[in-house]
């Protein structure tokens, strides 16, 4: 029995887990720094119009 | 009583003492931690390349496994780190239960993903390689079904923090679920002498007497270490984001974010 595919798999599997893991956090960091640079442009907007 | 006499008996606040007070501030924990996590990825991306290119490619083939004993060295350091993270993630909990400090709840919370990543690499690479070597993908011996109850627990402390809207209500029961769940790694570590079980005992011991040759034994070593570098700069990114989360409508992340653009 060939142990080659039971290696590169366990690797490629580990590898494809740790990834996600670790870009997961960077991809909800964009979606809130997009939410909160909107907030703070519906602020100015809103205070912009009130003077 | 003057006031010469006053600031002698004051208690003098230490160094380490005043570092821990600071890191409980959400705008200093989040720009002093920014600057270790490059360094931290940078290590373990250096560690890593090392440790499996000795482990890959330098070091030979077990005697009696055959080429499926490298997988070791991605499923060891990660039932390492598995369970360190666990005990860690307890510690945490138990601190932010009794103190109530929101970065410790924060960075308890975030380990739990990071440890469910690492339970889910030990299992599947331990189910590889098994089947080469038992025969078998699975079995349940308590190892085993031990190592799976751990990523039963951190798949509950994810799900009962999620579950609840209010984040310090959520972190406190998920807390309390961390600490109760710490039952489980003593019989993770001594399952195998406890039980006759299929998985091998203990080949590395830190009292000496190891059963691994030390050019087996060092590639390993510098992967668990990879793997504590991992955890930590993974680890530090998730809590930024997370206060970053929680605090969306105070005025430092808006300085912040103001800064950089």
């Amino acid at each position: 029995m060939s142990h080659a595919p039971f290696i590169w798999g366990a690797y490629s599997i580990g590898a494809v887990v740790l990834l996600w893991c670790a870009v997961a956090p960077l991809l909800r960091k964009k979606s809130i720094t997009r939410d909160i640079r909107r907030l703070i442009q519906i602020e100015e907007r809103s205070r912009d119009s009130n003077t | 009583m003057n006031s010469n006499t006053i600031k002698k008996t004051k208690p003098r606040k230490n160094a380490l003492v005043m570092f821990i007070h600071k890191m409980g501030s959400p705008p200093w924990f989040y720009q002093f931690t920014g600057k270790f996590i490059p360094w931290f990825w940078l290590i373990f991306g250096v560690l890593t390349v090392w440790g499996l290119y000795l482990g890959l490619v330098k070091v030979p083939a077990d005697y009696l496994q055959g080429e499926s004993f490298r997988i070791m060295y991605l499923h060891v350091p990660a039932a390492w780190i598995s369970m360190l993270i666990y005990s860690l993630m307890a510690v945490m909990g138990f601190i932010a239960l009794v103190w109530r400090i929101r970065i410790v709840e924060i960075l308890a919370m975030c380990s739990a993903p990071i440890g469910a990543a690492f339970t889910i690499v030990t299992l599947t690479a331990g189910s590889l390689w098994g089947r080469p070597t038992w025969g078998t993908y699975w079995v349940w011996d308590a190892r085993l079904t031990s190592e799976l109850v751990l990523l039963f627990l951190y798949l509950g402390v994810i799900g009962l923090y999620n579950s609840i809207d209010e984040p310090r209500k959520a972190a406190r029961a998920a807390c309390l679920l961390a600490l109760v769940g710490a039952v489980n790694l003593p019989i993770i570590h001594y399952s195998v002498k406890w039980w006759n079980t299929l998985h091998q005992g203990s080949s590395i011991s830190l009292t000496g007497g190891s059963s691994i040759d030390s050019s087996m034994l060092w590639p390993l070593l510098i992967m668990a270490i990879a793997t504590k570098f991992y955890y930590a700069a993974n680890l530090l990114t998730r809590s930024r984001v997370k206060l970053l989360e929680q605090d969306i409508r105070k005025s430092w992340v808006r300085e912040i974010l103001r800064e950089k653009s």
